[in-house]
């Protein structure tokens, strides 16, 4: 389908982008991957009277490290952020999370930044980055501000991003040494998950030392399983031992109902595809 | 893989030749419809009713008028009668109740998504910009959405899809094999069996799909030169300018359509739309061309859907396993109209319910049913996937209820292959088959034993991925059709096919057919028949069709009719150019005609070394300088074919699917088919169009399902949640043929459009419901959701409704103010 018609401004630096946010103000939409956006224009949900392209902003591209984190700029595609050998050794649940992403095409356009910024709860990349306690960098015209993971997500197709500000970086501390594993839950292999575990594991010899756990699409938000980490610290990596955490998953969730399945199945599915994911990401898979 | 059969030295027929046609598709050099520009041409967006019944009480077109570029808004009363009306070609029973259908409806919509009002601008931008400006008043009128009520609402006060009608039931159509005299009693056989054998009873849903072809519809009209020229992407080009003549008052003469390439039909392009007829008056109307081409969202709303059955249905056996009669009860949701074929297509189910099987007693009814939705037609396999679902469902039952395997039980059944030619039932002659052959190859191939093997092993270990063996033989009627038949099923159209060959002066070939490809591969396959018949090479035949001033004459292409129809019309075409060489060639050689051999290509004296080749003759006859006194100097022939019978293509088809008892996710394993469709032209198209078949009919099994909410609103709008599969969802399949040539045409050919779809269906479902068993498990609804598997799994029935609701992934809160 065709959108209405915009004004189209594709600025070079954050600073010029944060002008012309400033000045078109709720007329203005920001672009990035447009994976997202596009589709929403092309049916006609909305008609912003301008559209700002992040994509000419050489800055907010590439993973860089930062030392105690890596630094993925809110520009980069989902495509090279699962290429990236030093996320696949730091973050290594963002990596398996982006082979389940989408398709190709849309993985080579997309954004680490876009995803995550348009909140979608059955996007694949808030869980993981929930789980591993990112730092959400976004910037406006009072200058930049960090946001925790854990406040960043604020509802469904919300977040703790204000209307004057672009989000510019993502941190995530490094997990070296840690094992992952994203179970994704599908009908058919390029949907959106009707259900999906994000896990990362520390071990120490069998046992499980430390256990971060995301879930997808369980929730207006990103939310992550706490009872069931807890409970797996110290536990054996069998599947005795992880049972009876996972079956704590999906406790105090809201997930939705819709054609793919009503809540109490996802409840259900939570539960069996975090034991899953835990038992994966100990190797135990 | 597919065994290819090794064609004969020198021959076309059995060769995997590629696509003649692929390299313009794929590389995107082709022009389909949409791609066509004419000077000055403008541009239509239809503005669409969000409601599925109610009253226009206004339509506001002022605001619309005064945007940028806009050249006219037009309502269906400012079109009046020259919309023409959109036909239903088969009145099923003599007081079939059929809606008026207007292209634009003046005073009241029918179904979600039926246009209101169309706007015409210099561009599509434009024309879809001025769209959102027009303001329709509506007066909401209650829905008959559900079909069961609405099959009621004339006795309980339901909602009426019409209210002038009065009901929403269009037509109840029977038939009775002890009243047509072709079997017994149905009703004595289910009594019988319910004394002294078994009575399986069942209710099976065939839920609503969506044709979902790759290129969404379009038209271009050109109404300046002496024949107004219609372009559109469609399966039909004969009959859609039939109805447009028929029902518009211009003259058929003075129509052109021509159905460029086109992207996919699978029948949803065998319809005439609202939207060609549209834009066919605004055409007219403003004098201009103009085109339509409707978006993704549009295609999967309005263009009409298929199958949307329940199935009621009763099977009597004895108590060692023989089939002693089946009743059929069906309601079929029209929609909101009745389509091209519309209440037809059930009826093309009611002669296939008894499928193989030599049942002495058989009933079938269906009551057809208007409801407000969008109207429902033939999709690929057309009232015979929901006739072949539910016999082979209920024989897997049959089968689970006598403790038997399913095929043994099927044997028990079926036609021997010694019984052909075989009058059935439901009273038709199948021609030929083995049906043992068939099935023995398709076990050899699949693995049955071991695959039953490791079954028991799982069941015993308790494994939570249980394995589930599908069985289904299928057969099916295609080859559409007989005249005399359809005529005597009140069908408004024969069934024949046209076909000509012409000899070009310099050796070159042209053929012409009325069937009408839309990504069959015609050009490949009559091109290798022509080869061969005529002894020419394969390069030097063009193969034309889909333009009613090149083909005149034809019926086009469904019902996997072009082969076995369409191509027994071009070998006789072929023929006769041969019977009007030979005289020339006698004459040109000095020789009597009795002593003339046609053979590869060449007429040759026989005991000499002398001869001429055809192409020789074509020259010529071209110069027309010598030919024998009083010959009409043309060897250009044209033959109408029409069969005697359908066509009966067959096979056995054998599926295992792993089921994840945790999470109730359906895996496919392994799938094998041996399908018995005559002699076979081109085994790579064969395998293509087995392939994509078998996709199509899984997808009905496990994913498709086309789902409205309580407001009528159609809640899988994108292909975001009407869940067609892709080549990552899917395994290699296991293809092999056994060769029963069809004896009702020279080539010995059946149709294979659309057997895989039919076939593999109950395949899948039969595999889901064999791993089940061991809980108690005996149906599971389709699609086989994971959530539907795992309800079944965990508190038994089918697994529940699909909820009306889809998740947005694409949201309208997304920043800025509207
Ligand atoms: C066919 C298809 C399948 C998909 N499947 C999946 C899937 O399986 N899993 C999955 O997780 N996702 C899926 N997606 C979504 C995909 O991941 C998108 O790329 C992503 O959601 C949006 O990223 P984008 O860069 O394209 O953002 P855009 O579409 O450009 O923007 C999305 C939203 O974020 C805002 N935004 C973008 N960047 C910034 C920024 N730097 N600061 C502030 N606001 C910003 C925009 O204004 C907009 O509101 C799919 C998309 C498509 C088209």
């Amino acid at each position: 389908m065709i959108p209405a018609a915009f004004g189209y401004v594709a600025p070079t630096s954050v600073e010029e982008a944060l002008a012309a946010l400033a000045e078109h103000g709720d007329d203005a939409k920001i672009i990035a991957g447009g994976q997202s956006l596009l589709p929403v224009l092309r049916m006609r949900l909305n008609a912003p009277e301008w559209v700002i392209d992040l994509g000419r902003i050489a800055s907010l591209r590439g993973v860089r490290d930062g030392g105690d984190h890596l630094a993925i700029g809110a520009m980069t595609t989902h495509h090279d952020v699962g290429q990236d050998p030093m996320v696949h050794e730091h973050a290594l649940l963002i990596s398996k999370a982006i082979t389940h992403l989408a398709d190709a095409q849309v993985r080579h356009r997309g954004t680490f930044g876009g995803a995550l910024a348009h909140a979608d709860p059955a996007g694949d990349l808030g869980a993981p980055a929930l789980a591993l306690d990112a730092i959400f960098v976004v910037q406006g015209p009072g200058g930049s501000r960090e946001i925790p993971a854990a406040d960043f997500f604020v509802d469904l197709f919300e977040t703790a991003i204000s209307d004057d500000e672009i989000l510019t970086e993502i941190r995530v501390p490094k997990y070296g040494g840690w094992g992952a594993s994203y179970e994704k839950f599908v009908r058919i292999a390029h949907q959106w998950p009707i259900v999906a575990v994000a896990a990362s594991v520390r071990l120490e010899g069998d046992t499980i030392a430390e256990a971060r756990i995301g879930l997808t699409n369980m929730g207006s938000t990103p939310v992550r399983a706490r009872a069931t980490e807890q409970m797996l610290a110290g536990q054996p990596a069998t599947e005795e031992g992880v049972a009876a955490a996972a079956a704590l998953a999906a406790d105090g969730t809201t997930p939705p109902s819709d054609l793919n399945g009503d809540a109490d199945y996802r409840r259900h599915l939570a539960t069996v595809l975090t034991r899953r994911a835990v038992l994966a990401a100990a190797g135990r898979g | 893989m597919t065994a290819t059969q090794e064609p004969a030295a020198g021959t076309e027929i059995g060769r995997d030749r590629r696509r003649k046609e692929d390299q313009r598709l794929i590389t995107g050099r082709t022009r389909w419809t949409d791609n066509i520009t004419l000077p000055g041409m403008l541009h239509l967006a239809m503005v669409r009713s969000p409601f599925p019944h109610a009253r226009i009480t206004g339509i506001e077109t002022e605001a619309a008028k005064q945007s940028p570029n806009v050249v006219a808004v037009l309502t269906g009363a400012d079109l009046g009668e020259a919309q023409g009306a959109c036909i239903n070609a088969w009145p099923v029973v003599p007081d079939q109740v059929t809606p008026a259908h207007l292209p634009m409806p003046v005073d009241r919509v029918a179904f979600a998504g039926e246009t209101v009002a169309v706007v015409v601008a210099r561009s599509a931008a434009e024309a879809r910009d001025a769209a959102e400006l027009v303001e329709v008043d509506y007066e909401e009128l209650p829905a008959a959405l559900d079909l069961k009520d609405a099959a009621a609402a004339h006795e309980n006060g339901g909602a009426i899809a019409h209210p002038d009608l009065g009901t929403n039931v269009s037509a109840v159509w029977r038939f009775d094999s002890a009243e047509a005299g072709t079997g017994g009693d149905v009703e004595a056989a289910i009594a019988e069996a319910r004394e002294n054998g078994i009575v399986i009873e069942r209710e099976y849903r065939q839920q609503r799909l969506i044709p979902a072809f790759m290129e969404p519809r379009s038209t271009v009209v050109d109404p300046t030169g002496e024949q107004i020229t219609v372009w559109s992407a469609t399966q039909v080009p004969h009959i859609l300018r039939f109805a447009i003549a028929a029902t518009t008052g211009v003259p058929e003469s003075k129509i052109r359509v021509i159905a460029p390439d086109v992207g996919g039909g699978f029948g949803g392009k065998l319809q005439q739309t609202p939207e060609e007829m549209i834009t066919f008056a605004v055409a007219r109307r403003l004098g201009k061309p103009v085109k339509f081409t409707e978006t993704r969202s549009e295609s999967l709303l309005t263009a009409h859907h298929g199958r949307d059955q329940w199935q009621r249905l009763t099977l009597a056996a004895t108590k060692d396993g023989h089939v002693t009669g089946l009743k059929v009860d069906l309601l079929a949701d029209l929609g909101a109209y009745v389509a091209i074929v519309g209440g037809g297509v059930p009826v093309l189910g009611a002669f296939m319910f008894n499928a193989i099987y030599k049942f002495p007693a058989y009933q079938f009814q269906t009551t057809n049913v208007l409801t407000n939705k969008t109207w429902t037609d033939a999709y690929r396999g057309a009232g015979r996937p929901e006739a072949t679902f539910a016999i082979e469902r209920l024989m897997d039952e049959l089968a689970a209820e006598l403790g038997k395997d399913p095929l043994e039980v099927r044997e028990l059944n079926w036609i021997k292959h010694e019984e052909f030619p075989f009058t059935t039932v439901a009273g038709l002659e199948y021609d030929s088959g083995n049906y043992e052959a068939a099935t023995a190859r398709a076990k050899e191939m699949f693995g049955y034993d071991a695959l039953r093997a490791e079954q028991a092993e799982r069941r015993a270990r308790k494994d939570k991925v249980q394995l589930g063996i599908g069985v289904s033989t299928f057969t099916e009627m295609c080859g559409l059709a007989p005249s005399r038949v359809l005529g005597s099923l009140n069908y408004g159209a024969g069934g024949w096919e046209h076909a000509e060959v012409r000899m070009l002066a310099t050796g070159k070939v042209e053929v012409v057919t009325g069937a009408s490809a839309h990504g069959q591969g015609h050009e490949t396959a009559f091109s290798q028949i022509v080869a061969d018949r005529l002894g020419v090479p394969f390069e030097d035949i063009e193969v034309l069709h889909g333009d009613t001033q090149i083909s005149h004459k034809g019926l086009d292409t469904y019902g996997s009719r072009s082969l076995v129809v369409g191509g027994e019309a071009l070998v006789r075409a072929a023929d006769k150019v041969i019977e009007k060489a030979r005289p020339i060639a006698a004459h040109l050689l000095e020789a009597s005609v009795d002593d003339l051999e046609f053979s590869g290509g060449r007429f040759a004296v026989k005991g000499t070394d002398q001869g001429m080749a055809i192409t020789e003759i074509a020259t010529a006859v071209f110069a027309a300088h010598n030919l024998p006194d009083g010959l009409e100097p043309s060897i250009d022939s044209e033959a109408t074919f029409d069969p005697v019978n359908f066509n009966y293509p067959h096979g056995t088809h054998l599926c295992a699917v792993e089921v994840d008892t945790e999470t109730g996710q359906v895996k496919l394993r392994s799938y094998a088919c041996c399908d018995d469709i005559g002699n076979v032209i081109n085994p790579l198209i064969v395998a293509g169009q087995v392939h994509g078949g078998l996709v199509q009919g899984i997808a009905q099994a496990l994913w498709e399902e086309a789902v409205y909410d309580d407001n009528g609103t159609l809640v899988t709008g994108s292909f975001v949640d009407y869940l067609l599969p892709t080549a990552a969802d899917t395994i290699s399949f296991d293809l092999d043929h056994t060769t029963s040539p069809a004896t009702t045409n020279s080539l010995g050919t059946k149709g294979v459009g659309e057997a895989g779809t039919i076939a593999s269906t109950p395949a899948v479902v039969n595999a889901v419901v064999d791993a089940l068993r061991p809980y108690g498990v005996h149906d599971v609804a389709m699609p086989c959701t994971p959530e539907r598997v795992w309800r079944a799994i965990n508190s038994g029935g089918s697994g529940g409704e699909t909820t009306e609701a889809a998740a947005p992934h694409f949201d309208e809160s997304e920043g800025a103010a509207q």
